[in-house]
């Protein structure tokens, strides 16, 4: 299979390929998304970059590199088309167009799921890393979700990245883990921020780190911040990515999100604090 | 009523200033990165240099970094066991300095020697 038979770095591929072709176009973007700490955010920021980058039009490829843990199917609502999986294609037992799942709800949107029922080790790096370099020819974007830890699994999810993105929450031990994990990155993936569950009232009060105490801290280029919001766990039971929607703050959010990852200079989304009046928490719990 | 529920969802204090403390620390040590045979060897270094003054007990030292207003402190707590040869008391006490000042540098050598001379 020739997915296989790909090794090396992607702009050798990419000129040798223009070289012998004579073709100019351009080979997609591998974004890894990660945090080191588990529970952060990671599968939601996935789908909904995902979704909101498809519905902009652009030909979108998610992996779920968490192998053991399979999720990103369940957040997407794809979990009963999922017939192959990220391991079946690596060990040629699938072909990618079999394992790649056509989203139900953005044109241009596929998953490959990963493997429930196998550990993370089973991965070969190399077979990972020719695996989204093909990708890469056939998509505009390639997000690979990373599995919490800084071990195998996480590096195997960035081993054919070229970016990053890191999501952190506003609490002391996700900032720690964000600040290893870019450590480990290193310069090569331009690393950037996703601030994901912020309690802007929490924030007024003084209980929770702010938008700009993380940023000091870790001192990355902020792509957007996303409050916590309970739509977030509302589409994820759905499993409707909230990206789908085009009004509300933190569809919004994501599409601004999208924007900024697609080169669009777009300010970074932010949180604001707003009271609820009593209507409003009337109204957004009976939606739920 | 509302006033009541004000007051009971209050925080007492703000805690995210306790969660930049804790984090500026944290990283501060993280950044460090001192691995622990570096720390190993200092335990020893320093056992070394205070056990020509004191017995200590080796089994038992913690070596820490703690953060100290703005800066990282390495804590040390070697606990001593005994005061090694109690320098020159039990000698007579009137005797010529010259004799007494030779008898230090002895005294403070390694471990067990010096009494042989």
């Amino acid at each position: 299979m020739h997915v296989l038979s790909q090794t090396g770095d992607a702009p050798t591929t990419e000129t040798q390929r223009r070289a012998t072709t004579g073709e100019t176009t351009k080979l997609g973007r591998a974004i890894v998304v990660t945090s080191g700490k588990g529970g952060v955010g990671k599968t939601t920021t996935t789908a909904n970059l995902g979704t909101a980058l498809a519905q902009r039009g652009a030909r979108v490829a998610l992996i779920d590199a968490d192998i053991g843990l399979r999720n990103l199917d369940i957040v997407l609502g794809l979990e009963n088309r999922v017939h192959y999986h990220l391991l079946d294609v690596l060990e040629e037992s699938a072909t990618l167009d079999d394992a790649l799942v056509p989203d139900k709800h953005s044109e241009g949107l596929f998953l490959l799921a990963a493997a429930q029922a196998r550990e993370k080790d089973e991965v070969d790096t190399d077979k990972m890393r020719a695996l989204v370099a093909s990708l890469r020819e056939r998509f505009d974007y390639v997000i690979i979700d990373s599995p919490a830890g800084i071990e195998k699994g996480f590096k195997n999810a960035v081993a054919g990245a070229h970016e990053a993105i890191v999501v952190c929450t506003p609490e002391v031990s996700a900032v720690r883990d964000v600040d290893r994990v870019v450590g480990l990155l290193g310069n090569r993936f331009r690393p950037q921020l996703v601030i994901n569950r912020v309690r802007p009232q929490m924030v007024k009060k003084g209980a929770m780190m702010s938008v700009e105490d993380v940023e000091a801290f870790l001192r990355l280029p902020l792509l957007g911040v996303i409050a916590d919001e309970p739509q977030i766990i509302v589409t994820a039971n759905r499993g409707e990515p909230i990206a789908l929607r085009h009004e509300g703050q933190t569809a919004n959010a994501y599409h601004a999100i999208a924007a900024r990852v697609a080169g669009e200079d777009v300010p970074a989304p932010r949180v604001e604090f707003k009271k609820a009046t009593l209507f409003e928490r009337i109204f957004r719990g009976a939606k739920a | 009523m509302i006033e009541f529920l004000r007051r009971f969802f209050a925080a007492p204090a703000p805690s995210a200033n306790t969660a930049k403390e804790r984090l500026r620390f944290v990283l501060m040590t993280d950044h460090l990165a001192l691995g622990p045979e570096i720390v190993e060897a200092m335990k020893r270094d320093l056992v070394d240099v205070i056990s020509r003054h004191v017995e200590v007990d080796r089994e038992k030292i913690e070596v820490t970094f703690e953060r100290q207003d703005r800066a990282v402190a390495l804590l040390a707590n070697i606990p001593i066991l005994s005061v090694h040869r109690p320098n020159p008391p039990p000698a007579p006490p009137v005797r010529p300095r010259r004799k007494r000042a030779k008898r230090r540098p002895a005294s403070a050598a390694p471990a067990e020697p010096a009494a042989a001379t």
